[in-house]
Order: C-alpha cells, then structure tokens, then sequence
C-alpha cells in the first residue's frame, strides 16, 4: 500500500494514560525503536491493519498535559501533531487517550487539543477500572457537550478495543470525511477550558466516593515518611542482590556454550592464524560480554516493573528533598535511575525536565550512574578478586556491587552541588508530578520491553564489540614473531599511553583495553579477552582466572575505581552534544570524569599497597 | 488572610478558590496537571524532611508538588468532616 493511502493517526494524551499499551496492542509491538548512537528517539511509529483492510499508521508521541510545551518532551509532542517534524508529514487525525478513572483532572487537556485543527476522537482507557472506582461516564452526554466522538477502551484487552477498531474502520477508509473539530471559543484561555470541563464533567460523570482505594492504602505505607524510603532502599538492595544471584545459572550456561563453539572451532579450523581469530578473537571478545546477558535481563526486569506500576513516580517523591539539597528536583531522579541502564536514554529522558539548567545538571551527571556497560567491567574484576562467600544472608560480590553503585550515585550528588552552585547556578524548578494508581504491569508490554532492551545490548555485541574484538585481534597478533605483548602493534599503541596510566598501577593489557573501550565501555573486557586469549596458548581458561592470577589486587580496585567514572562511551558524549546542541558539554563532561576517574584510581592504588593489599 | 495547600494538615479538605498569579508559568502549569477553582483538594502525604513535598489528592488523581509551589494554591477550608 503506498504511503498516500495509509491512515495517519497521533496517539496523544497525558503521561500513564495507557498510550504504550494500546500502541503496542494495536501494532502488535513492532514498533521502530530507537537506534542508540547518534539517533534520537523521538517516539514510535508502527502500522497496523484495520478490520476493513484499510492500513494505518500509529504515531506512539510522549506524554503531554496541556499545549504550552513546557518541557522538551512535550514541545516534540506537539511538534508532532502540528506537522512541524522534519520529514514526518502531520498526522491525518488525534487519537487523544485519557484514563477515564482521571476525566475530571484532565478533561480540559481535550479542549485544548482540539485546537490543533484536526479530526480528533476522545478514547477512554482504563473503562473497566474506572466502574470499580466508583465512576460511571454518560458517554452520549460528553459527546454532545464536547462535540467530537468518544470511545469507550479497554486498551489491554481485546474486547476492550473492538469498539474502537469498529469506529476507525466505519470513519478511517475516507480520510476527508472526519472534519476537523471546531475550535471552541475561549483559545488559550485556561482557566475558561477549566470551567467549562468541570461543567461538563458536573453533567456527564458520577463518581460514588469509595472509602480508601487499593492504591491509597498502599500509598499509605510507600509514601509514609519514614518508612517509605526504607522501601526504596529495600527495593534497590534487592534489585542488585538478585542481578548476582539469580543469573549465575543462566551464565554458567552461556560459558559452557561459549567454551563448546570454542572447541568445536579449534577441532574443525586448521591450527594457525584463521583459528586464533575465530576463536581467541571473534568468539572469545563477543562470548565475554554475551555473557553478561543474563545480569542486564535481570536488571532490566526490575527497572520495566518499577515504571509499569507506577512506584518510579512514588521514588521520585521520596527522593525529592534529597534532590532539593543538590539543587535539583525529584523528577531527576527518573533520568538517572535510566541511566543505570544506559546513560543515553537518560540524557534524552531529561527532557521531562522543564528548567534548562536543572536539565543540564542532569544530563552532566547521568554518565556517573552504573550503566549495563559498566556492569561486565565489574562482574569481570569482582567475579576475579572478591571471594564469592556470604556475608549473613548477602553475597559479598553484592555488597562490592552495590558499594560502587553508591559511590557513583554521591559523586553524582556531589557533582550536581559543584554546578549548580558555580555552571548552573540559579533557581530550581519544583516537583510537579502526577502519581499514577498501581498498575498490574501488562505482561505482554513488559515482554517487549524486556525483549527491546536485551535486543540493544545483543545487538551492541554485534555491531560494536565484533568489529572491536578483531581489530584487537589484528593489533595483539601481528607481527607474529613477537614473543611479548609488548612488541606487538598493540603493545606500541598501548606503550604510548601507558607512562600515563602507570602512577595509577595499570598495566600495558589495561592500557591497550581502554583505547577501544571509548566504542563502548564494556569492549574493555571484551579487549583483555582477546589479549590474554591470544598470549595465553590454553584455550579455554577463564578470563576471570587469568587476570587473577596476573593482576595485583590494588591494580584490580584501582581498575574498578576508574570505571567507576569511565570517561569512556563516544556514544554517551555524542547524546550530549546533540541534547545540548554544543560541544561545550560534552568535552566538558569529558574532562570532568577522566580527572575523576585519574585521581580516584591513583588514590585507591596507593592506598591499598599502602594497606599491603 | 487566604488560606493556602500548604495550610491544610494531613487529610484535611479544602476548596480551591484561585491562584496566586505571582508566577504565570507555575500557574499554567498547576492548572494543565489537574488544579482548578472549584476542585476539592486533600494532602495524603508529606516528606520526611521538611514536610516537603506534598501529595495532594484532587479530583481523584494524586499530584506531587513542592510547598513553595502549593503556596500558590489558595482555598477555603472545609470545616466540618462530612466526606463529600
């Protein structure tokens, strides 16, 4: 079908209203997801079919409250409805959803929106959840009082969206028959839209007040003052608990996997140079960080549920005062907990952020949080140099994990008082934010994003770290009568930047491993893999073994110390100079963390020889 | 005086009457999120430090906000304890 003929619709509507999930129920969830470097996702576009056959294509846009464009997010929202995108031709018509249990919050968000001068439909999510609060909506009368459609939705069930299939198919086959909802009178007036849909909502909703809801109860503990933040440090502890525990099944799994392809590779590829890049080089780079897979599942399970069900909201409250005395605002802290997955979607995440200079701040220190390419680093060196007892019921590898996390996040704190007090100085913008009632997270939405999430980092594997892996290979093998590492091209490269790394107790391995790790952070470990597999003439001992018994143990704290800040990751310094539109920040960022890192890895060295570590 | 959100104690009811118009932008943006005259508004919940932020119950929905914005805020307080 050519583009001309596809029905074009915008899914608009306030944040938590449902939008992902009737998206991804519609569009069956192949969506075009972002593209990690360089490419900014705006929001997601998928195409599905209509009963009738007519073919539509679904504009997921993030979540918007009024028409002023407050903050970034919202103006690319807007952006997007008006047409003003470059290369996306506007939408043919607004979706504009809204969680029905909310119509009397948010019916003036509707009024507005029909100033954009399109057909636009109201569909109410959540219909089902609204009748067990209590709230019963005369649909005839708001449609009448508004003057556009209104649907009724379920959007994760499929009964749920019948009603709205059925709707587009009778009206969606002829574009030009939905006429563009007329303007009401009181443009931009806010508080005359306010009025007027309370007066509406007076006529066409009856709400039965129930006593307590499930979600007040439950706030009732999770958003008590001092228990409250006991829960959120509960949950985190947890949550980095079981990213070691549960995943070493599914890692000794991945081993053995990557150990046989080793074998078989050997038994079929004639002893020489093809065999040692097969197997030291392609699988022996990529299985090293593949195997990390498990552990960023895990994590990622934990962050997907924390936002499906609305605590993220409730975290950022709690921390809200923590946030004040660094002169930022609770709603930071929703960026930042991203960024323990990828900085790079945690640069674009400020944009919820509606002061620039609180943004900035953010955007500054989001590079400090523990991202998933930081986790293979550590997982290497604590799998290699902490014993794996327990300490009462806590696994001491945990603990050593879990301590690094902290010390990112005070130097985080630390730095975002430094600007704010010298870079970024001036007024911080407040909270401001709705918390959305619990949600059972919707399986099938949690699968696609647990599948999208581990999908990037496989396919970082592919795109990043193979490449990486053989270049390494084609540095640490030739020329091939060297004895030493030292004598090969690597070793020359690595010589020229290793006078520098040597008063912080690196050697000539880590020197060379931290050259390509500006690709991507985790490529370190892919690297040293390479290394120590082509030096060492055993296929198939560990790496976590080699080092160990290779590395100094101040050497090793000293390496985790510098990843702890790793001014590495060209992908995270090119979000920020597209997020800040300068090169001012990113090489500023830059500077920062390597100073960081440098000073913390020297003293963690000196330190633990002095202590005779 | 007018009496302000950050004047109701926990679970205490009030009706908004309007808004301090001293910061238009804040104004805007307390009204797209769900304030407006006529709603009935009850803090939930306070923080720890401060008794800042604030959750407000309005219209249904929970809304966080700092204190110095909930200034902003100004209402009648609904005496009696007949739930309406």
């Amino acid at each position: 079908m050519s583009e001309a003929t596809k029905l074009r619709l915008a899914l608009l509507g306030a944040p938590n209203c449902g939008k992902s999930s009737l998206f991804n129920a519609l569009t069956g969830g192949k969506a075009k997801v972002a593209n990690y470097p360089g490419v900014t996702v705006e929001y997601r576009k998928g195409e599905f079919n209509l009963p009738g056959g007519q073919s539509v294509e679904l504009l997921d846009l993030p979540g918007v409250y009024g028409d002023c464009g407050h903050s970034m997010d919202e103006r690319v929202a807007l952006d997007a409805v008006r047409g003003n995108l470059e290369g996306e031709r506007a939408p043919d018509a607004i979706l504009f959803l809204m969680d029905a249990s909310h119509i009397n919050t948010h019916l003036h968000n509707i009024l507005q929106a029909k100033n954009h001068g399109l057909p636009i439909v109201l569909v109410l999510n959540m219909m089902d959840m609204a009748a067990r609060d209590g709230i019963t909506i005369d649909l005839q009368e708001l449609e009448r009082e508004l003057g556009i459609p209104v649907i009724s939705c379920v959007a994760v069930r499929e009964s749920g969206r019948s009603l709205l299939l059925e709707y587009l198919d009778e009206w969606g086959g002829d574009v030009t028959h939905g006429s563009a909802a007329a303007p009401d009178a009181e443009v931009g007036e806010l508080k005359a839209l306010q009025a007027k849909a309370r007066s509406i909502t007076r006529n066409a909703v009856t709400r039965v007040q129930k006593t307590e809801t499930f979600s007040q109860r439950i706030d009732n503990w999770v958003l008590h003052p001092v228990f409250g933040i006991k829960i959120l440090f509960l949950i985190l502890f947890v949550m980095f608990q079981a990213v070691y525990t549960w995943s070493g099944p599914a890692m000794d799994l991945i081993e053995m996997g990557i150990g046989a392809l080793q074998n078989g590779a050997a038994a079929i590829l004639p002893e020489g140079l093809m065999r040692s890049l097969v197997v030291d080089g392609i699988i022996a780079g990529v299985g090293a960080v593949l195997i990390f897979l498990p552990q960023i599942i895990i994590l990622f399970a934990f962050i997907l549920i924390l936002e499906a069900s609305g605590y993220m909201a409730r975290a950022a409250f709690l921390v809200d005062t923590l946030m004040a005395k660094v002169g930022l605002n609770g709603r930071a802290f929703i960026p930042l907990l991203s960024s323990f997955a990828c900085a790079i979607p945690g640069v674009m995440s400020a944009r919820t952020i509606e002061q620039e200079r609180d943004r900035l701040t953010t955007i500054l220190i989001a590079p400090l949080m523990t991202c998933a390419a930081r986790w293979p680093v550590y997982f290497l060196i604590i799998g290699a140099f902490i014993p794996a007892n327990k300490i009462g019921p806590f696994s001491q590898q945990g603990l050593v994990a879990f301590g690094l996390i902290l010390v990112g996040i005070v130097f985080a704190l630390v730095m975002a008082a430094i600007f704010k007090r010298t870079l970024t100085r001036g007024e911080s913008s407040g909270l401001l934010i709705e918390l959305p009632s619990y949600k059972m997270p919707v399986f099938k939405d949690y699968l696609i994003g647990l599948w999208d999430r581990g999908m990037i980092f496989v396919n970082r594997a592919g795109r990043i770290i193979l490449p990486a892996s053989i270049v390494i290979w084609i540095l640490i093998s030739f020329p091939t009568n060297a004895t030493a590492t030292a004598q090969t091209w690597a070793g020359k490269v690595g010589g020229v930047i290793e006078p520098i790394l040597r008063p912080i107790g690196f050697n000539l391995e880590i020197a060379i491993s931290l050259i390509p790790a500006m690709a991507a952070r985790e490529v370190a470990v892919s690297s040293l893999a390479t290394i120590y597999s082509v030096a060492d003439d055993d296929t198939g001992t560990k790496l976590s073994e080699l080092i160990s018994s290779q590395w100094s143990l101040p050497t090793a704290l000293a390496f985790l110390a510098w990843f702890v800040f790793a001014p590495q990751c060209l992908s995270t310094f090119a979000i920020i100079r597209k997020e800040t539109n300068s090169w001012k920040w990113p090489l500023f960022a830059f500077g920062y963390l390597f100073v960081l890192a440098y000073v913390a890895a020297g003293l963690t060295f000196h330190s633990a020889t002095a202590f005779g570590l | 005086m007018t009496l302000r959100l950050t004047d109701l104690a926990k679970d205490e009811s009030g009706i908004i009457t309007g808004f301090d118009e001293k910061d238009a932008d804040l104004c805007t943006r307390l009204r797209e999120i769900g304030f407006a005259e006529g709603d009935n508004v009850t803090p939930l919940h306070f923080g720890l430090f401060g008794r800042n932020p604030i959750s407000v119950r309005v219209n249904g929905a929970l809304i966080a906000l700092r204190r110095q914005d909930a200034q902003a805020i100004e209402l009648t307080k609904i005496v009696e304890n007949s739930a309406s």
